[in-house]
């Protein structure tokens, strides 16, 4: 028994001493480099500031890492002490929305993909005098919420420009993949997609199951031969898609929402036609930015308006541009 | 089973002669195997691409993904236990993998190997804190469960800067390691994923050792009744400890699979997953309570999920009603393989 223990107890302390190793290497260089990214420009001498920045994303999700990275960026250029933090369920959002208020943060950004949840919280900040900013979800409903402005897309509009390219492109029968089923703001874009190009399907798939979303897709596929673009809502689910494609012998094209690093490689080499680009980097770069503007100079991004940051295409045509910035993780 | 010994009195199965009919009714998965009869037959009506040859290589490849983990996971439960961080590890696998590979810039096997480390230490450090602590494992692993889904998280994010491991498509061994774990080839009309061939392999290995070897009775005997089974002389803790260390082999295995079909891990995957591996142990015939069950039961279980996952895309039904079918489909699977076990009890 007790050589066993220890064996046990070795293997243990390998495998500590494998995290610990990984992690020393990487901190001084990876570090450095995000330092040098967010000293590009002169760093605000303003009072510093405390802003909660609080979504409702899912962890490890590479979209929500851009949108970090843009609030990031914000924040160091702005002297802004940055808490993030994010929740799927709309009551946990909620809740983190109180807790910014029980410390007195100086602003609040806040995504409102479940505005039914977040209603009360968000208006309770803000009628206590914490400025408010909502960002990639709740264009319907920022205002009500008493929110100072919006950066995000439409998902409707987005979904219609999506639509609308498939017609362009000929298209004759295509494929709307949503990784979660329930999700407003997802529904939202398949239904944009059908205003413009009606002959749609939807297709549910599970978003933390990458192969099991690979064989749903390739099992659509087979099942209706006629389907000739396949369109995602989240840039890994398009390179699922592409391998789907491939195992169903269909000859199908795929189109996609949002982007990381490996679609951008993906849409330069042909996999992948386009992507719809709300850019995240945006977005958290300006909830935090206006926030700041706002305490600083009393200014509103918008002026009363949503800001729209997409949608955007990406394609072959502008994807070198994009992959640069893309290769940094900020695209 | 265990209580073979414990109470000579009653007939020991493996030695009494029986008909063969009444010997294939007493064993678990046959009330699975009749339940995916049923489904198969359903969707043969249902959805015309079900009866297209090609298309069985997808459900296949969907039924191998559950069931290449659901083999350790039936072996934990015949044994007693449950592991709630079979999922997560999965991903945790391949995120090791991945990433030791890319920050090192070693040849990918290396990276292979590490996770092949890293995945048995956790399945150990399972066994050994359940054997220690003497806690349910019910609750140990989902300890295990979150704080893989942390360190899945945090460490991709501290070593690649972002939430999915860094691909590493173009490095040495990839395409030698995408051979062995992520590899396809045609069969006829039928396109064959590697991973299908490693499940039935594994299946066949993993019943070998439950049913004909000294460890497997072993099995049987510690899930059934610990107690007893230390009383006639079995090493339970280190059955236990073997059994949880099973599930982190298949977990790398699995999770060496996720790395090389994609290149790419996201280091969210994984969640939710355990569950489906114990569904499909549970529709196999493995009891909940420990000492009674079998691998190919989960194999069955495996299929009877995959079929139904993909024959309610392929018999093409509104997608919003997607896991309602699934459901339905599951109950109706588990109940006709009830109503075949009770039959067969009552022989």
């Amino acid at each position: 028994m007790v050589r066993w223990q220890k064996k046990a107890v070795a293997t243990g302390a390998a495998l500590v001493l494998v995290t610990a190793l990984g992690a020393c290497s990487s901190s001084g260089g990876k570090q450095e480099e995000e330092k040098a990214a967010g000293a590009a420009g002169n760093v605000a001498d303003t009072p510093r500031m405390k802003v909660a920045f609080i979504t409702h994303a899912a962890p490890g999700d590479t979209f929500w890492d851009l949108v970090r990275k843009g609030a990031e960026a914000a924040a160091a250029k702005d002297n802004v002490e940055l808490q993030y933090s994010g929740a799927p369920e709309g009551a946990d959002q909620a809740n983190l929305v109180q807790t910014a208020i029980d410390q007195k943060v100086d602003g609040i950004a806040v995504t409102l993909a479940k505005p039914d949840a977040m209603q009360a919280n968000v208006k309770k900040a803000a009628d206590g005098g914490i400025p408010v900013v909502a960002l990639n979800g709740g264009i319907e409903s920022w205002k009500q919420a008493g929110a100072l402005g919006y950066f995000g897309q439409d998902e409707r509009i987005a979904g219609q420009a999506a639509g609308a390219k498939l017609t362009e492109v000929g298209a004759k029968k295509a494929v709307c993949v949503i990784q979660e089923q329930g999700h407003v703001g997802l529904e939202a874009r398949c239904q944009g997609v059908k205003d413009k190009f009606p002959n749609v399907e939807k297709l549910y798939i599970t978003g933390t199951d990458m192969p099991g979303s690979q064989t749903t897709m390739t099992s659509k596929l087979q099942q209706d031969k006629s389907i000739d673009y396949v369109v995602t809502l989240g840039a890994p689910f398009a390179l699922a898609a592409v391998k789907s494609v491939k195992d169903a012998g269909s000859a199908a094209k795929i189109g996609t929402f949002d982007t990381n690093k490996d679609l951008i490689g993906s849409i330069k080499s042909g996999g992948v036609q386009w992507a719809v680009d709300q850019q995240p980097y945006l977005q958290g770069y300006l909830a935090v930015d206006s926030l700041w503007l706002y305490k600083t100079n009393g200014n509103t991004i918008g002026g009363g308006q949503a800001t729209l940051t997409g949608p955007a295409f990406i394609d072959k045509s502008n994807a070198e541009a994009v992959e640069k910035f893309s290769a940094n993780g900020s695209r | 089973m265990a209580s073979t010994l414990t109470a000579p009195s009653t007939v020991d199965d493996r030695v009494s002669s029986r008909s063969l009919g009444a010997r294939l009714l007493s064993r678990p998965e046959v009330g699975s195997l009749v339940g995916a009869v049923v489904v198969l037959v359903f969707f043969l009506i249902t959805a015309p691409p079900f009866r297209d040859l090609a298309t069985t290589g997808t459900i296949l490849y969907q039924a191998a993904l559950i069931g290449m983990m659901a083999v350790p996971v039936a072996l934990l439960m015949v044994g007693g236990e449950f592991d709630l961080s079979a999922g997560v590890a999965v991903t945790t696998a391949g995120l090791t993998g991945g990433l030791f590979s890319y920050q090192f810039s070693t040849n990918v096997w290396v990276g292979v190997l590490v996770a092949l480390v890293v995945a048995v230490a956790v399945g150990a450090f399972n066994g050994w804190l359940l054997m220690r602590t003497g806690l349910p494992s019910f609750l140990v692993t989902l300890g295990t469960f979150f704080i893989l889904q942390g360190l899945n998280l945090g460490v991709t994010r501290v070593l690649s800067g972002t939430v999915s491991s860094n691909s590493i498509s173009d490095m040495d061994g990839f395409e030698s390691a995408k051979a062995v774990f992520a590899s396809e080839f045609k069969l006829g009309p039928i396109n064959v994923k590697i991973l299908i061939v490693w499940w039935i392999v594994f299946v066949a290995i993993a019943t070998w050792v439950l049913l004909k070897t000294k460890v497997g009775n072993w099995v049987f005997a510690v899930g059934g009744d610990a107690a007893a089974a230390r009383a006639v002389g079995v090493p339970v803790k280190r059955v236990k400890i073997g059994l949880f260390v099973t599930v982190g082999f298949f977990a790398w295995f699995s999770g060496m699979h996720l790395l090389f079909n994609q290149a790419v891990v996201q280091s969210g995957e994984g969640v939710g997953k355990e569950f489906i591996y114990i569904i499909a142990a549970v529709v196999g015939g493995c009891l909940l309570t420990g000492g009674y069950g079998s691998v190919v039961g989960s194999a069955i279980g495996a299929l009877i999920f995959g079929m139904t996952q993909l024959g309610v895309v392929y018999a093409g039904w509104n997608a919003d009603w997607f896991k309602a079918f699934l459901g339905v489909m599951l109950l109706l699977a588990t109940i006709v393989n009830l109503v075949v076990k009770k039959r067969a009890d009552l022989r």
